[in-house]
């Protein structure tokens, strides 16, 4: 357990920039590349997955002794699913406009892979101080990468950031980069970008699969087969 | 009929989950490599769909509407997929050895698909029937495979090209690049229910 040994500031850096858990990771696709049309929509989305993060990292680092380990999947997914409902209607109350704009990937965050990855990398295996740390960091990595897919595809799909006129006047908007296309385009092109700025050693992930996500092994073995 | 083709037709071209709605990326990217694989992926995901809303409609609407339980639907679906997708594995095991060898590997990975989650939580927004609900959920799969199918053509193509590929784009961000190419061209079907079908 190597992690026990680091400080507690290098666990919170860790998810910020060394294991950007978006970029370098590459995990939480789905809701990456739908949310991220806005820049407000992407931080919503990153507040909201960082609240779930944090709790459900403390809440399994208290239960991980009291968890059988043949069973903890679904106890993992049962308190990731309670806190994304209190999220949700945290966010239905006080931010309707939010819970419009992210329409049904609020839910989706139960099956956000981030979140079951770090309850069965980190939080069953370290202190509950670290394992809220550990949320706090990857929650501020998640939103800052989608905030940075936001900006890019808001200012150009739209001509605005954060809802302020940037260069709309200036020229006619790309509005492609606000539909699906645009998601996928501008994804590859700053995973590419990460690639080329740490020289091929930044992006963890070299291949789509499932690893960092629990059901891991099972993917590789579809792998194999296929 | 008409509004099941319209639902149909909807689902696999219009809105499709993959390249239009989002839902089920990790799969299309990580399982389209072969076009075996992909098939298999999809029949899975197919099977489990409608399943999956087959059972959670009348949960929402028979036992949590009725009592006010509106917000555990959340935690009570995904719940009920991940046991179902575990007694089907089971089943298929035991009675079905045959599509148990196609199918199984692909059948745990899609507890934690969002498209499955997805489609059972859309189809309660939606306000659809049982029997729109059900059918959404097959023209939902369809369009899963449909794009499966396409894509995998495409990795294909691009694994072929190798180290052609600048250095930077290898690997993640070309299957990303290729995917936003081939999202361009469903969005070329925009509009045609209105056109078929009014």
């Amino acid at each position: 357990m190597a992690d026990n040994q680091k400080s507690n500031l290098a666990v919170l850096t860790n998810g910020i920039i060394k294991e950007n858990p978006v970029l370098v990771l590459v995990l939480g696709t789905c809701p990456t590349l739908a949310v991220t049309t806005m820049a407000v929509n992407g931080i919503g989305m990153g507040i909201a997955a960082t609240l779930v993060l944090i709790c459900s990292n403390i809440v399994i680092s208290l239960l991980k002794k009291v968890i059988p380990d043949s069973v903890r999947i679904p106890c993992y997914i049962v308190v990731i699913a309670s806190f994304v409902t209190v999220v949700q209607f945290l966010v239905k109350a006080f931010a309707p406009d939010l819970d419009k704009a992210l329409g049904v990937f609020l839910p989706l965050i139960v099956v956000n892979c981030i979140i079951l990855g770090r309850a069965e990398m980190f939080a069953n295996k370290n202190s509950v101080l670290k394992s809220a740390l550990d949320g706090l960091g990857m929650g501020i990595g998640f939103t800052l990468a989608l905030l940075c897919m936001g900006s890019i595809r808001e200012l150009i799909g739209n001509g605005t950031w954060m809802g302020i006129n940037v260069t709309a006047n200036l020229w006619d908007p790309i509005i492609v980069f606000l539909l699906a296309p645009g998601g996928f385009l501008v994804f590859g092109s700053l995973i590419a970008l990460v690639n080329h700025l740490t020289k091929g050693k930044g992006v963890q992930r070299k291949e789509f699969g499932c690893a960092g996500c629990p059901s891991a092994a099972v993917c590789k073995a579809a792998r194999k087969e296929g | 009929m008409k509004e099941f083709a319209m639902i149909i037709v909807g689902a696999v071209l219009v809105n499709n989950y993959v390249l239009s709605k989002f839902l089920g990326i990790c799969p299309f990217l990580g399982v389209s490599k072969k076009l075996d694989s992909a098939f298999g992926m999809s029949l899975a995901v197919i099977f489990v769909m409608t399943l999956a809303t087959a059972v959670t409609w009348p949960i929402q609407r028979g036992i949590l509407d009725p009592n006010g339980l509106r917000y555990l639907q959340t935690v009570v679906f995904i719940l009920v997929i991940a046991a179902l997708v575990q007694l089907i594995e089971t089943a298929m095991k035991k009675y079905l050895p045959a599509l148990h060898q196609a199918l199984g590997i692909y059948l745990p990975l899609i507890t934690t698909n969002c498209a499955v989650l997805g489609v059972t939580i859309l189809n309660i927004d939606e306000n659809y029937t049982y029997a729109q609900s059900i059918v959404n959920a097959i023209g939902s799969g369809l369009g899963f495979m449909l794009a499966m199918v396409l894509f995998s053509g495409v990795r294909s193509r691009v694994e072929a090209a190798g180290d052609r590929i600048p250095k930077a784009f290898q690997g993640i961000p070309i299957t990303l690049v290729a995917a936003a190419i081939v999202s361009v061209s469903f969005m070329g079907f925009s509009g045609i229910v209105d056109g078929l079908f009014k």
